[in-house]
């Protein structure tokens, strides 16, 4: 069956054999995004996060067919070189990532946390970032978590003050 | 523990050659190395320090760097990145030494077709330390070379020109390194390169930004996960849920007809399944019958039985002065630690693409050679036709130095004539990791009159970790009688006590185990130095005075001595309970890097919580001090969840969890809100640092929580007795 949704601002349609096939599969092997990661297909490690209409959605356990006439947002629509988002901009200020396979799926869960609670405390972050970095890099995403809401913050300014 | 420079490695044999590539003339800086020692003197450095020295071939041409018409440098790294900051590190000392700039230098992963992959692997922590004379040397080499033809072409003196970010300039004229290698036919080749002086450099010892950062944080496809071939399909292989399984027969009749299914693979050791998406390869899979023969149906108090000191064949690997006598009065206490899982986030996988009598392999691994030479085999190709494109490592913590996935991959592609990708569920990942072996460690003490150790003992038993490994050599454990892995941290670093020992036990385990970040160091630091804090309690004396006044005068032992001066320092460490909150105190050394830790530590609800650990290092000259941090936060948060958190077990012969939260580990929720790293230099050049750090932890957790509630956790993971 032919699935339609916004991938990264872009229109897509995707034929797919079976519509419970994760998300994630779609992603990363039709549509070619290899940002989004796969960890262990149990939403057990958050790898696999990106955001479906600003909610982070473990997609390795997400059926394609909820995602129809959604706004899908991978890391590579998140931010680009010459504009970061702020969550990415603050990863590269704290120099966050390790290995870097963990990365994207807790940049997209900080991206979703920000949406809801701009500037969390150490507990909501405690509370609603939950997925597994094994490179143990926590102790800088927690610093770069709360320099994008800042980031983010300043950046709402000039755009409420250009207006 | 005798310490050598790395001097022992020079360039001994060179050649270069000058290759027209697309559209420009790159040059092709090939270098080979061999040691100046013989090969038994660096054994015995290996062996000495457990160091992993860095050994190529030395008969093959190598690729280091490549020069292209944009003048900026390709530099192929011989090891590769899985997060520990090589890249960085290697990219900084090359572009001192060739005088470009940070963003002039572009590394790679040096594919085997290059020549230049490190023949044994990338691991124990040595990655820096052994390319740090070698790397530059090459570097100076191609910087000398560059300057005479820029000489030649520009007609000016050699010693009237300079350098600036790859633009050789004198006599009012300029060339690029591009410029330069334009039209050489024979480069001049200097004898031996001229290094710069130290404080020349501008990148190396600075805080520079990983070279892989801005590809990891805009998600770009560079891991093994992420390869992609034309015309690729997938692949998925049976494998048993149970220890010890061997394969009898497979009835693939229902899997043949799934939707999806290319073709099924029945080789004598494993059965496959080629389709058109991993989902239909997956689902194939699970339709396969396949029937096991189950030698036994064990249990993890099976386990632990065997892994019991007294069992198996023992190694006395250090001694000084008399042994302990059962009827003499000591302190003996018994530590424990679990089978340990890497579960690093990506799985293993990897994409073989086999045409005629060749074969391409892109795979995150540790051992590139290892690899190539077992696809060859299987194959029957000659190991020249196998080229192993190493990829980024999503982690890679020793789990990445076995890669059969490579061959069977090699082999179901062969079968279909198309490139195939497979890669591990996290179950498979789960049952069957080449896990980090159980331990069990009975540690004896005695004290003088004056509270201080007269006996020392540390009686430890362990799978294998480096035994049975196509890194270590066969030849090797005989000599040395012990396994080079599992003893890592094994060792009595109290030299100043009159009596000690230790004695390592080997027991052969019905599961597959192998290196686990730190190998034998987090469990051996975990009961050595639990042990020696209770030692202090008893003899009444400060933790950290106990430690100092009885550690040696060696060179490494006063490295020690101050990187547990600086900790306790910088921490602040007191004996006393403050809001709360304890202090747990241990150190330790390995492969030639003393290490100290300070845990602070709470009980909230029953809970462990470690709010703050502080760590002083001394990694010797840092390359880049950024990431010694980032290396050494990370074996905190690494460590602390293998020690707070992390434990497999066996039912029935099956290995469990099989997922991660079952498998529980450190969450953001539990990771220290603060660590603080000091950084000591106690020698001029770069020494180990990716593992170091994870010695210290577990014992500096544990004394904590003896201070907080009297009670000597001697068990990984930590749990506190349940309240009532
Ligand atoms: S891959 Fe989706 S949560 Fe692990
Ligand atoms: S950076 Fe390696 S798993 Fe997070």
């Amino acid at each position: 069956m032919e699935i339609s949704f916004t991938v990264n601002g872009t229109s897509q349609s995707v034929e797919v054999a079976d519509e419970n096939t994760p998300l994630l599969w779609v992603i990363r092997d039709v549509l070619d995004l290899k940002g989004t990661k796969f960890g262990c297909g149990k939403a057990a490690c958050g790898a696999c996060t990106l955001l479906v209409d600003g909610e982070a959605v473990r997609s390795c356990s997400y059926p394609v067919k909820f995602a129809i006439g959604k706004k899908i947002t991978t890391i590579e629509g998140l931010g680009t070189q010459d504009n970061p988002h702020p969550v990415q901009q603050a990863w590269i200020d704290e120099v966050v990532p390790q290995c870097g396979y963990c990365q994207p799926g807790f940049m997209m869960a900080t991206a979703a946390l920000l949406n809801k609670v701009p500037n969390p405390t150490d507990d909501d972050i405690d509370e609603n970032i939950i997925n597994i970095c094994r490179c143990g890099t926590y102790y800088r995403m927690r610093k770069a978590i709360h320099k994008a809401a800042k980031l983010r913050a300043e950046s709402e300014m000039n755009i409420s003050e250009k207006v | 523990m005798a310490e050598e420079d790395n001097h022992s490695k020079q360039v001994s044999r060179r050649k270069f050659l000058v290759r027209g590539g697309l559209g420009t003339i790159g040059v092709l800086a090939i270098g080979t190395y061999i040691f100046r020692n013989n090969i038994r003197r660096e054994l015995l450095r290996m062996v000495n320090t457990l160091e992993m020295p860095y050994a190529d071939n030395t008969d093959k041409p190598m690729i280091w760097f490549e020069v292209t018409s944009e003048n900026t440098i390709l530099l192929h790294s011989p090891k590769v990145e899985m997060g520990q900051g090589t890249f960085t590190g290697i990219a900084q000392m090359a572009a001192d030494e060739l005088s470009v700039s940070m963003d002039q230098i572009y590394v790679v992963h040096a594919a085997s077709a290059t020549g230049n992959v490190d023949s044994v692997a990338t691991g124990g922590s040595t990655s820096i330390a052994s390319l740090w004379q070698p790397l530059r040397e090459l570097a100076a080499l191609l910087r000398e070379m560059l300057l005479e033809e820029a000489a030649r072409k520009m007609n000016v003196a050699v010693n009237q020109l300079t350098i600036e970010d790859g633009v050789i300039s004198g006599g009012g004229k300029s060339l690029t390194y591009a410029q330069t290698t334009e039209g050489v036919e024979e480069w001049k080749v200097p004898d031996k390169p001229v290094l710069k002086n130290l404080k020349e450099y501008k990148y190396v010892g600075k805080p520079i930004a990983r070279v892989d950062l801005k590809a990891k944080v805009y998600g770009d496809p560079i891991f093994g996960m992420d390869v992609q071939m034309p015309g690729m399909l997938y692949g998925a292989v049976v494998r048993p849920t149970k220890i010890g399984a061997s394969f009898i027969s497979a009835d693939t009749t229902d899997a043949e007809n799934m939707p999806g299914v290319v073709k099924i693979i029945s080789e004598d050791d494993f059965v496959g399944v080629v389709a058109h998406s991993m989902i239909e390869a997956e689902n194939a899979k699970e339709a396969i019958k396949v029937t096991w023969e189950i030698s036994n149906e064990i249990n993890t108090g099976a386990i632990i039985e065997m892994m019991t000191v007294g069992n198996g064949k023992s190694t006395v690997i250090q001694k000084s002065g008399e042994a302990l006598e059962v009827e003499d009065d000591f302190v003996s206490l018994e530590f424990r630690s679990p089978i340990g899982a890497h579960a690093q986030i990506e799985p293993n996988g990897v994409v073989a693409s086999v045409e005629g009598d060749s074969a391409i392999i892109k795979i995150s691994t540790q051992v590139i050679g290892i690899t190539r030479k077992e696809v060859a085999k299987r194959l029957g190709f000659d190991v020249e036709k196998v080229n192993v494109v190493p990829t980024y490592l999503g982690g890679g913590f020793g789990r990445r130095l076995h890669t059969p996935h490579a061959v069977q991959a090699a082999v179901m592609s062969k079968a279909v004539g198309k490139p195939v990708k497979y890669f591990f569920t996290r179950k498979e990942e789960f049952q069957h990791d080449m896990f980090r072996p159980p331990t069990h460690h009975v540690v004896k003490g005695k004290l003088s009159t004056e509270g201080w150790l007269t006996d020392l003992e540390h009686h430890f038993v362990s799978g294998d970790v480096g035994n049975n490994s196509a890194l270590i050599p066969g030849f090797l454990p005989p000599i040395i009688g012990a396994d080079i892995g599992a003893i890592r941290g094994g060792f009595i670093q109290y030299t100043k006590v009159p009596n000690y020992r230790s004695v390592y036990w080997h027991v052969d385990l019905p599961f597959a185990t192998s290196w686990w970040r730190s190998l034998g160091l987090l469990a051996n630091t975990f009961a050595m130095e639990s042990f020696i804090d209770e030692m202090a309690l008893k003899a009444g004396k400060d933790a950290v005075d106990f430690r100092l006044q009885q550690i040696g005068d060696e060179v490494i032992d006063v490295r020690l001595k101050n990187v547990i001066k600086a900790a306790a320092e910088k921490a602040n460490y007191s004996e006393e309970i403050t809001n709360g909150r304890a202090m747990g105190f241990a150190a330790s050394i390995d492969a030639g890097t003393p290490c100290a830790q300070v845990a602070e530590v709470s009980i909230v609800d029953n809970e462990i919580v470690v709010h703050k650990v502080t760590v002083s290092l001394d990694p010797g000259l840092a390359v880049n001090p950024d990431q010694i941090r980032a290396q050494c936060e990370g074996c905190v948060i690494m460590g602390l969840s293998a020690v707070l958190y992390e434990q497999m077990f066996i039912e029935n012969g099956e290995l469990l969890p099989t997922i991660y939260g079952p498998y529980q580990m450190a969450l953001m929720k539990n990771a220290p809100k603060e660590i603080d790293v000091i950084l000591l230099q106690g020698k001029d050049t770069p020494g180990a640092v990716g593992e170091p750090p994870l010695g210290p932890i577990g014992a500096a957790i544990a004394n904590a929580v003896r201070r907080l509630t009297g009670e000597r956790l001697a068990e990984l993971p930590l749990k506190l007795p349940k309240t009532t």
